[in-house]
């Protein structure tokens, strides 16, 4: 087992909801495949999606919903 | 009461334009921002600025408690809303008011009657401004939507009474797709504007954008001539003109006759936007919505009379009636403008916030370029993607291209990729130049010139 960093790919908003009525993509500890979508970005009022990018177990979430975040921040840690 | 010091209450170009005319009239200006916009140019020439929050637009440009509490400790006696943001928010309006200050705009209760589109169509059709068949109001029954569309026919759009900006907007082109589609836009409708209303439109297939620039003061009301703006992607407009290329003499006066009636109607205060669909087949005209609020486009109606729409609206906020009469607005020549956006026309208009690394600005005889753009600035994520606009005003519309041709040569910004290159592609086609467009002639043509947008890669740099 290896911890890898889950980094956006773009400046903006994270969100961890697909909308603000819904429940969160993913939990800590949650399982995901890589295709797994764990957030958003919004980048100039257009929202791009975060996929895991491998599979593995969610460890914990270092962005909260609604952060702003850089490009290339980690936004979450995995267990692969 | 004369304004003083006017707060703006938003960002980007439009927070600059109202600076510059506040400075023209001698008004002090107080600029908001948040903390991604500490850096901007309205913050850099701006008399006063005050940090009214977090990067989000939630926390910070639509926080009106905040934005009121900026006013009061900065003594300022007006606030400007731009566009976008609180512009069309009647509660605003009316908490700006109750706090002892001028809202440059209109009155809460004429932006709560515009922003119904349902009663807005009622106020048209009562000041007898055609208005697209459809539903008289909010349709109260499936039963009833479905004997109306018997009358209109099909193709119709089903959209939210409290949508607007072509938001919550769904075609049906026949009555099986009708029956599936209602239950559909209604829960929309409910989960996003938290109001299940709808109305029906027909869809008048290609139509042309055009809208009415008009002032008030609410006791009069004139015109400043129409813009044209069919040149949209995803329901956003990025070019626009004034005078439009399609209307003749008799019909343009009716045009804008009907726009001082409707606004008239309502006793209508500052500037304002009346939108129309336009059918050049049968020649008809149809009221679509008002926009209670100055525009993005303002610039080619300023260009084509000489009446600088933003001053005007901050003297009438002031309480100045009317300073021309309708037989004194003329038109001379021809503008354009285009919107040079943070996106990469090469891939499919992606985003793309950055640092501008360099930047060199087309002057000349009728060049105007309106923006929040200097040399080193850092284009933040977090808001729409304007970041400048490009005007141009020449003797005639033939003229005005040509200019606009050279004006986007001599443009450069470096250090992300713009729409630029969709403008220089637009002004050399043979459609644009002959005016032949309506508001779904564009994506149609960003399809089949994909390859063409993708071949000139501008230098396209992300900031690290």
């Amino acid at each position: 087992m290896a911890t890898q960093q889950i980094f956006s790919p773009l400046p903006g908003i994270f969100y961890r909801k697909p909308a603000p009525d819904k429940p969160v993509y993913k939990n800590d500890g949650d399982v995901v495949a890589d295709s797994d979508t764990i957030g958003l970005i919004e980048v100039m009022k257009s929202f791009n999606e975060v996929k895991a990018g491998a599979a593995g177990k969610i460890l914990r979430f270092l962005a909260e919903n609604e952060e702003p975040v850089m490009a290339g921040q980690p936004i979450a840690e995995i267990d692969i | 009461m004369a304004i003083k010091k006017l707060l703006i209450a938003n960002r980007g170009e439009i927070a600059v334009r109202i600076i510059r005319a506040a400075r023209e009239l001698g008004i002090a200006t107080v600029q908001v921002y948040s903390k991604a916009d500490k850096d901007s140019l309205a913050v850099r020439l701006a008399d006063e600025s005050i940090e009214i929050g977090p990067p989000q637009a939630s926390k910070s440009y639509l926080n009106q408690a905040v934005i009121l509490d900026a006013a009061r400790s900065t003594g300022a006696d007006a606030i400007h809303p731009g566009y976008g943001f609180l512009a069309e928010n009647a509660e605003f309006a009316a908490a700006v008011e109750a706090a002892g200050l001028i809202f440059v705009g209109p009155t809460a209760q004429s932006i709560r009657l515009m922003g119904d589109k349902v009663a807005a169509r009622g106020a048209a059709a009562s000041a007898g401004v055609p208005t697209v068949p459809g539903s008289q109001g909010r349709l109260e029954s499936a039963e009833a939507a479905f004997a109306l569309v018997d009358k209109t026919g099909f193709p119709v759009m089903i959209k939210a009474a409290a949508g607007g900006g072509g938001r919550g907007i769904r075609i049906a082109h026949s009555a099986d797709e009708f029956h599936h589609l209602m239950p559909q836009a209604q829960a929309e409708a409910l989960a996003a504007f938290g109001d299940g209303g709808l109305y029906v439109e027909k869809l008048i297939e290609g139509a042309r954008h055009i809208e009415v620039q008009v002032l008030g003061d609410g006791h009069d009301v004139i015109h400043c001539f129409e813009r044209e703006c069919s040149l949209q992607r995803r329901r956003q407009k990025v070019w626009e003109e004034a005078p439009s290329p399609s209307l003749a003499p008799a019909i343009r006066e009716k045009l804008c006759v009907s726009a001082v009636a409707l606004a008239k109607a309502v006793n209508y205060r500052g500037a304002g936007t009346l939108e129309y669909l336009y059918d050049d087949k049968t020649h008809e005209f149809y009221f679509l919505e008002m926009n209670t609020r100055i525009q993005v486009e303002h610039p080619v109606t300023e260009m084509i009379t000489g009446i600088d729409l933003v001053r005007e609206m901050i003297r009438i906020a002031g309480g100045e009636r009317l300073r021309v009469r309708q037989d004194e607005v003329r038109v001379s020549g021809h503008s354009i403008e285009v919107r040079i956006n943070a996106e990469d026309p090469a891939r499919n208009f992606q985003p793309n916030p950055g640092i501008v690394s360099a930047l060199s600005v087309p002057g000349g005889d009728g060049v105007r370029f309106d923006s929040m753009l200097y040399q080193g600035y850092a284009v933040p994520p977090f808001y729409d993607s304007l970041l400048g606009k490009l005007i141009v005003h020449d003797k005639d519309r033939p003229g005005a291209i040509r200019k606009l041709d050279r004006a986007l040569a001599d443009l450069n910004v470096e250090g992300l990729a713009t729409t630029k290159p969709l403008h220089q592609a637009l002004v050399r086609d043979a459609d644009v130049q002959a005016g032949r467009f309506h508001t779904a002639w564009l994506e149609p043509w960003l399809e089949s010139h994909a390859a063409t947008l993708a071949a000139p890669l501008p230098t396209a740099k992300v900031a690290p």
